[in-house]
């Protein structure tokens, strides 16, 4: 049997029926990395030991008779801007290469104690800054599904290990769509929840206003047990919202009959057939389920990506002031005195699209522009939220694609930040007004190369059941493997 | 609006960042697109609007800070291990304050 293809509600199965353990189900996984990785590149360091560890832990648990943990045995990949106790946390950045994280994150601490077993840290682009994880200070990832396009970003590496079963589950981060994104590229489920349902105790700090921690999974069912682990109030971090936390994976019934389903008509004009004919046949997938099709106007759209772009590059500004080669991270050995110390080690330390977000960020919060960028882009950021909070009064969850593109050649866009930045736009959205979003699989693209196209779903904040819900009866009802040009839905009423 | 290599130099100052040559050459360029796109905003009319700083919950309820107790924390030997340079107990660095002679 091969025990990487396995949802983690298969791995409990073998656990309690004693068909396999937990360390056989990590070795498999480990071995498999060895051979699959090498071109993959999904992973920047392995934690064998401390994986190897904690899989005996939860057989010892089993052998002693003793209740099966909800994430019992599930191997777990993590992405590098999330701190592991005692393991190297670089943030695929040269500037922390040999940093050894002081403590857990209290996601990483929440699944370790819910049974998962973490084998690793996640390639990303460089403190989460992109859209290709070709901004990696070490070397970028591939896509699975074509070693000569890019998996996505910025969690690239956590949703390229979950694609190649090297995980079964994988944590990224997303704070414009770096989980979503990634998924859609890769063909699996990522998820982002509401702004303050999973602490950031741990997070590495990019954009502390639009920060996350969320799951990626080959199955909504798997991102959903994920999910409603980490999520919840930490004292910790003050920004968790002390909101109950639902039993996620028990509601996923397979019934969106009634549900009300918004189509914002900004994310579809102009939008390729490319990826337009797949999404147009997921909302036909989603009405033969029994929801109702409304189309609705989010009218600020188009003012989302610079919006975004000035307070991300405002706030990481700030963030990674405190990198200055003085209480860890790199230092750079030539100096004449502090002032050059700071400057020499920062520019040998970060990489391109670091600095360049760096001084955005700067220019738009400096003297003098203040008021033009930064407050504005405050101002404009109210108008977006306040678009989606009307259109919740009409609509239970909005369909939309994730990327107006599929996976694109490594190399292809690295010179041109702002058509990269362009991309990002039916993602960042839901990031400025703080709802959750889901990128689900949704078939191929029509023409060849066939690669894979993402369907995003939001819902209002802290309605992830509803999110997952309409995710979860889409995948039931086969809108996964949706057939493209012209082939019929897979659907049965 | 046009940035100029003096407002680069101006704002890789301010964030302690050192240009090579090459970099001001390739970033210039790229910023001021992006600065230019940016400037898309201000087709909006946001004299009426209050700025967001992040989505917020209702305190009342929930209430966000934790109590203040005293708990245990990193040991000084721990919130040194990353250090580059340390001594006596403390983070080194390059001297700042010059000794009169």
């Amino acid at each position: 049997m091969d025990f990487t293809a396995l949802t983690i509600s298969q791995i409990q199965e073998l656990l309690k029926s004693r068909q396999a353990t937990a360390v056989e189900i990590a070795e498999a996984h480990l071995a498999h990395i060895e051979q699959k990785d090498k071109e993959v590149r999904a992973y920047l360091s392995l934690c064998p030991e401390r994986a190897l560890e904690q899989a005996k832990r939860v057989d010892a648990k089993i052998a002693a008779g003793e209740a099966l943990a909800p994430l019992a045995g599930a191997p777990l990949a993590v992405k590098d801007v999330i701190l592991t106790r005692g393991l190297r946390t670089t943030c695929a950045s040269r500037i922390l290469e040999n940093f050894v994280a002081p403590y857990d994150a209290t996601a990483v601490e929440r699944l370790e104690q819910a049974g998962a077993v973490v084998l690793g840290k996640t390639n990303c682009d460089e403190f989460a800054m992109g859209s290709s994880t070709e901004n990696s200070g070490f070397y970028p990832t591939h896509n699975p599904h074509d070693l000569t396009r890019v998996p996505g970003g910025s969690s690239g590496g956590s949703a390229a290990a979950v694609a190649a079963h090297l995980a079964t589950a994988a944590l990224g981060s997303d704070t414009g769509g770096s989980i979503r994104q990634p998924a859609a590229f890769c063909d699996i489920v990522g998820m982002m929840g509401t702004y303050g349902r999973v602490s950031r105790y741990g997070l590495v700090a990019f954009a502390s206003s639009l920060d996350h921690i969320g799951p990626f999974g080959r199955s909504v069912r798997d991102v959903a047990l994920v999910l409603q682990t980490i999520a919840g109030h930490d004292p910790m971090d003050s920004t968790s919202a002390p909101v109950p936390v639902g039993d996620y994976a028990s509601a996923l019934t397979g019934n969106v009959r009634g549900v009300r389903v918004g189509v914002p008509n900004e994310y579809l004009k102009g939008l390729s057939s490319e990826i337009g004919d797949n999404i147009q046949k997921a909302i036909d997938l989603l009405s033969k389920l029994g929801c109702s099709i409304i189309p609705i106007s989010l009218p600020h759209t188009d003012y989302a990506i610079a919006c975004y772009y000035i307070i991300c590059t405002a706030e990481a500004s700030s963030n990674l002031a405190r990198y200055d080669g003085v209480r860890y991270g790199f230092r750079s050995p030539q100096h004449t005195d502090l002032q050059d110390m700071y400057r020499k080690t920062r520019d040998r330390g970060f990489g391109a699209e670091v600095k360049r977000r760096i001084m955005l960020g700067t220019y738009a919060l400096s003297s003098g522009y203040y008021d033009a960028y930064y407050l504005k882009a405050q101002k404009v950021r109210t108008l977006i939220t306040r678009d989606f909070v009307e259109a919740f009064d009409e609509v239970d969850v909005i369909v939309t694609p994730t990327s107006p593109i599929p996976p694109f050649k490594l190399g292809e866009r690295v010179d041109d930040p702002l058509q990269m930045y362009l991309a990002d736009i039916y993602t960042v959205t839901a990031s400025l007004a703080g709802i959750p979003g889901i990128s689900v699989p949704c078939g191929k693209t029509p023409s060849k190369p066939h690669l894979p196209v993402g369907m995003q779903v939001f819902a209002k904040h802290f309605d992830e059941t509803k999110l997952l819900q309409v995710a979860h009866a889409f995948e039931k009802a086969g809108g996964f493997k949706l057939a493209s040009a012209g082939g019929e839905n897979p659907v049965t009423a | 609006m046009a940035l100029t290599e003096k407002d680069v130099r101006y704002v890789a100052d301010l964030a302690h960042l050192e240009l090579t040559e090459e970099e001001m050459k390739k970033f210039l360029p790229q910023l001021d697109s992006i600065l230019q796109y940016m400037e898309k905003l201000n087709e909006l009319d946001t004299s009426q609007i209050e700025p967001m700083a992040q989505v917020t919950y209702p305190s009342s309820q929930h209430p966000s800070l934790r109590a203040d107790a005293p708990r245990k924390t990193f040991a000084q030997e721990e919130a040194l291990a990353n250090a580059p340079e340390q001594g006596a107990g403390s983070f080194k660095v390059p001297r700042v304050i010059e000794r009169e002679e």
